[in-house]
């Protein structure tokens, strides 16, 4: 088992750093010039201001260098300084990661409280009025654009009935807390800040549940094709057999064994939750990491791109690794021989 | 072998019973009227090929099937308690308590994430008959007996780790663990190697013997079936064709089709001179969802007259019954050269007198 | 009337005409619904021109902002422009763009796959590690990057699509090649002599086509939920150019003239419901266990 993680871990690691050269390669071999976009007109028509932008910001080194140093800093933890905040991307990342994090795990769990009984109810009543409601929503929620029904929410619930608060993570008239972890919702509590609690619990509620939609699609349909493929086995009929009662074979017998591809998948489904927040963000004006991906992008700036690239590698190289552990924990088969 | 307890009042009597699948290719009537009795303490056999009704008929006992099979007429009677009628609530109390029924494929049956112990100790507790710590120690008790070493780690095991042969052990024990009054074992040792068959069968006869469970065995290898049961049915075509007792089928088979079978089986104990191909019954059983008219053998059958035109009846033949015009008198069918019947269609060895 | 009979009866009637169909609609209607809003919406866009009342660059700023009325069915946007025909040439944008992106990725993913996993060895280690490599960037992210830095723009934005589409075409000809290369059929056609060409080509592709098709037809729907939200973002059509996800953007300040944001975002729900719908059917069709016995 050790030796099982060790090896994932260095694969990972190989993986991890083959994605930053991939990134820094995409990112300087194309015409755009961050230059322009950083300097304005006047300035980048005025050659000394723009070569010594160039000399600020690393850009007349040649392409391995700027690479080596990047990787260099990146073993320090060093991830660059971002080009139009001119902080450092680390700082910049932990400023906006938690409340992606924030966002997506709640979601996350929103999904999953959902989704997960919806997909086991569809599946012990097959083409019942439950199911038909379960496929519907799941197709529903997949096939719907995030942003689109970003606005349909806040126009319906901000907008028209009024009941949701608008874009933004808390009031503009609430004060944020002292920074401990980042979370609001942890945040506020220890600062004993419940109204700001609450402020952020409203304004968590629609953003959520736009994330959550295809999430929640992908959970149910999942759901239930594992618990039917699992009811279509020899060893349920073997229970029915034994006199057991119909609860006691749908949770007993055939949950456990739908629980493995429901994980691997859950797991996926979490690391892409953490990392595709950009549309929700840009609508909800929340101040997470998608929001900060775009405004780099369009920016071209290279030093936050790279930084943020690597994060979600390493998010998504880790998460991968923790789902295929827990399968092998999980699956009996796996382990024990 | 046991003696039969005819005497005694049965405990299973299937009657009539028809199973039928309504599928979108038609209606498949895997089962078209069967009757049976199953005496306390007996040991039956049901022997046929793929297709001849023989698993569907022992899971509508218990109604294990689900749409689009329906039994659409007979009745079963279980302790003189009619089941084809019972609410699911209620013949959910019958399996694994009163009838037991464990299956072919040892591998498949067995939950694979969920341990030995579990999936014992379950069959015991949702009776209500055992608390969890009874059960618990019973279930040590029973994989012992059922020839298991170390039981304790046994039950704390995956089945995984378990062999073919072993997982079906462990199958018996659930079957046995509240010593039902019927067990069914439906082709329980066809996925396995022949030695273990004859362990496992071993042991279903010794738990027959100790603890008094009829069984109904079913199988498409007579062998096995006349290794163990006191009683035969012979499945063909939805149907049963021949009843008795086996050393009465393997001597003076009434039916051609059980005549056919126990030829089509190579003997170590007839010298084959000349032509040694084996006995084969050429055809294929008939499309179960168009049964011919008449008798379902004809086709396929060397010694078929004018009169299997008409379905021929069950009727009683010495201690068993038979459904052959020509199997109604002893060595009806072998006298082929009466009735003009046709020419054999497959190669017979040359045979020898018995 | 005995069991038998009715038993009987409930067969005729279940095998009759009328049966028959009632089944075949319950298990292909959705499919079969699909299929139809997708050729609506196809027709639509390619006879955009006929069928919608206004051209869609007509800017009318005296109009703007109209709720949806007799002379405008879906209302106005910002400039005055008519929101329903905007909307259909949107359609011809969007599909166009998901059926490039799905099809040339799929095929290049799909052969590249096929390839890698018959010849076995160092390509298919190459080619897992690849795709794993691209499975570590999410695709949007990957897509905002390389549009980001090609420049604004149609063409590149599906370029930067390309790029991260092809990896899971690939990962799935691979299992299913894998799946194949051992069978008998396989040795007998190398046996007879003929070159991994042939075999790929015209022995194993053949037998694999299915899942790969329920993927295609899913994906399309994929594809241009992605697309939309790039053009959502400012990353994807030059204005004017008519697209649904851009013209959602327009319209998200506007909450109380709704229309402007809500048609265009509805007809990416139905395009993209009615592929799921129809790569649904197509999975039930070519599983054998879905079918009820």
């Amino acid at each position: 088992m050790p030796r099982y993680i060790v090896s994932r871990l260095l694969g990972a690691a190989v993986m991890v750093l083959l994605a930053t050269l991939v990134i820094f390669l995409i990112a300087n071999m194309v015409p755009g010039d961050p230059v322009l976009t950083q300097l304005g007109d006047i300035a980048a028509n005025n050659p000394v201001m723009v070569a010594a932008y160039r000399h600020r910001w690393g850009l007349d080194l040649p392409l391995w260098d700027r690479y080596w140093i990047f990787l260099t800093g990146l073993l320090h933890g060093d991830l660059g300084v971002s080009i139009s905040s001119q902080r450092p991307v680390l700082q910049d990342i932990a400023q906006y990661a938690p409340a992606t994090v924030e966002l997506s795990s709640v979601a996350f769990l929103l999904s999953l409280l959902v989704g997960l009984p919806l997909g086991i109810l569809a599946a012990m009543r097959r083409d019942s009025w439950v199911d038909h409601l379960a496929r519907s929503i799941s197709l529903v929620g997949v096939s719907a654009p995030t942003f689109w029904l970003a606005f349909i929410m806040l126009a319906v619930f901000y907008g028209w009935l009024g009941w949701a608060p608008g874009p933004g993570q808390i009031s503009a008239d609430q004060f944020p807390p002292p920074t401990v972890t980042g979370f609001m919702l942890i945040d506020a509590p220890l600062a004993g800040q419940w109204d700001t609690f609450w402020d952020a619990v409203h304004h968590l509620v629609l953003p959520a549940i736009v994330l959550a939609a295809a999430t929640l699609g992908l959970i149910t349909r999942t759901t239930r094709a594992a618990m039917l493929e699992a009811l279509s086995q020899d060893y349920i009929r073997v229970a029915r057999a034994k006199g057991l009662l119909r609860r006691a074979i749908m949770l007993g017998h055939a949950l456990p064994n739908a629980m493995l591809p429901v994980v691997t998948l859950g797991g996926l489904a979490y690391a892409q939750l953490l990392t595709g927040t950009v549309l929700t963000e840009t609508i909800f004006s929340w101040p997470g990491l998608g929001r900060y991906t775009f405004q780099s992008a369009v920016t071209l700036d290279f030093p936050a791109i790279m930084g943020i690239t690597t994060v979600v590698a390493v998010v998504y190289v880790i998460i991968n690794l923790l789902v295929d552990i827990s399968y092998a924990l999980l699956d009996p088969r796996v382990m024990r021989r | 072998m046991q003696d039969g307890a005819d005497a005694r009042a049965p405990i299973l009597e299937v009657a009539n019973l028809r199973t039928w699948f309504f599928t979108d290719a038609g209606v498949v009537r895997a089962v078209d009227g069967i009757s049976f009795r199953l005496h306390p303490g007996e040991t039956l056999g049901i022997v046929g090929e793929s297709g001849s009704g023989k698993s569907v008929a022992a899971k509508s006992i218990i109604r294990l099937l689900d749409e689009p099979a329906r039994i659409v007429e007979g009745s079963v009677r279980f302790r003189g308690r009619e089941l084809t009628t019972l609410p699911e609530s209620e013949i959910r109390t019958v399996r694994g308590a009163g009838i037991a029924m464990i299956f072919q494929d040892p591998m498949t049956s067995l939950n694979p994430v969920l341990r030995i112990a579990r999936q014992l100790i379950e069959a015991m507790t949702a009776h209500g008959t055992f608390t969890a710590a009874a059960a618990r120690v019973r279930a040590a008790t029973l994989l012992g007996r059922m020839g298991i070493a170390a039981p304790d780690s046994a039950l704390n095991s995956f089945p995984h780790q378990f062999s073919g042969g072993m997982r079906q052990r462990v199958m018996l024990a659930m079957g046995f663990a509240n010593e039902p009054a019927v067990i069914i074992a439906d082709e329980p040792t066809t996925a396995l190697d022949v030695t273990i068959q004859a362990q496992i069968l071993d042991l279903l006869r010794a738990l027959n013997a100790d603890l008094g469970t009829a069984v109904i065995l079913i199988s498409h290898d007579l062998g096995v079936i006349a290794n163990l049961c006191t009683r035969v049915l012979v499945m063909y075509a939805g149907e049963v064709v021949e009843e008795g007792a086996p050393e009465d089928l393997l001597s003076d088979p009434r039916h051609p089709y059980t005549w056919a079978l126990l030829h089509a089986a190579p003997r170590m104990d007839q010298a084959v001179e000349g032509d040694r191909r084996l006995t084969t019954i050429e055809g294929q059983p008939p499309d179960p969802r168009a049964w011919p008219d008449g008798c379902r053998f004809r086709a396929r059958c060397p010694f078929a007259i004018e009169q299997c035109a008409r379905h021929p009846e069950l009727l009683a033949v010495g201690a068993g019954r038979a459904g052959c015009l020509r199997g109604h008198r002893p060595g009806g069918h072998r006298a082929r050269e009466e009735h003009g019947a046709r020419r054999p269609r497959y190669r017979r060895r040359r045979a020898r007198p018995a | 009337m005995s069991g038998v009979e009715l038993a009987l009866q409930t067969a005729e009637a279940h095998a009759s005409a009328a049966g028959q169909r009632r089944r075949w609609l319950r298990r292909y209607g959705l499919a079969a619904a699909g299929a139809v809003v997708i050729l609506a919406w196809a027709l639509a866009a390619g006879f955009a021109p006929w069928v919608t009342p206004y051209p869609p660059d007509e800017v009318n700023v005296a109009g703007r902002l109209a709720a949806p009325s007799a002379a405008h069915w879906l209302g106005t946007d910002e400039l005055g422009r008519d929101v329903l025909t905007r909307v259909i040439f949107g359609a011809r944008t969007s599909l166009a763009v998901g059926f490039v992106v799905v099809l040339v990725g799929g095929v290049f993913g799909t052969l590249l796959g096929a390839v890698a996993a018959y010849a076995r060895g160092w390509a298919e280690e190459a080619l897992m590690r690849a795709t794993d490599l691209m499975f570590c960037f999410p695709p949007i992210i990957l897509a905002m990057a390389i549009a980001a830095a090609l420049g604004i723009g149609a063409r590149n934005t599906v370029i930067a699509m390309l790029v991260v589409w092809w990896p899971k075409f690939a990962r799935l000809a691979r299992s299913l090649v894998i799946s194949q290369r051992s069978q008998d059929y396989v040795a007998a056609a190398r046996a007879v002599g003929f070159g991994p060409v042939h075999i790929l080509l015209r022995e194993i592709i053949p037998n694999a086509v299915g899942p790969l098709i329920v993927l295609v037809t899913l994906d399309l729907g994929n594809a241009i939920l992605v697309f939309a939200g790039l053009s959502f973002l400012g990353l994807g059509v030059v204005p004017p150019t008519p697209e649904w996800g851009s013209m959602v953007s327009e319209g998200r300040e506007l909450v109380s003239q709704w229309w402007v944001a809500t048609f265009p975002g509805l007809a990416i729900l139905t395009v993209v419901m009615g592929f799921n719908f129809v790569g649904d059917g197509l999975r039930d069709w070519l599983d054998p266990h879905a079918r009820r016995r």
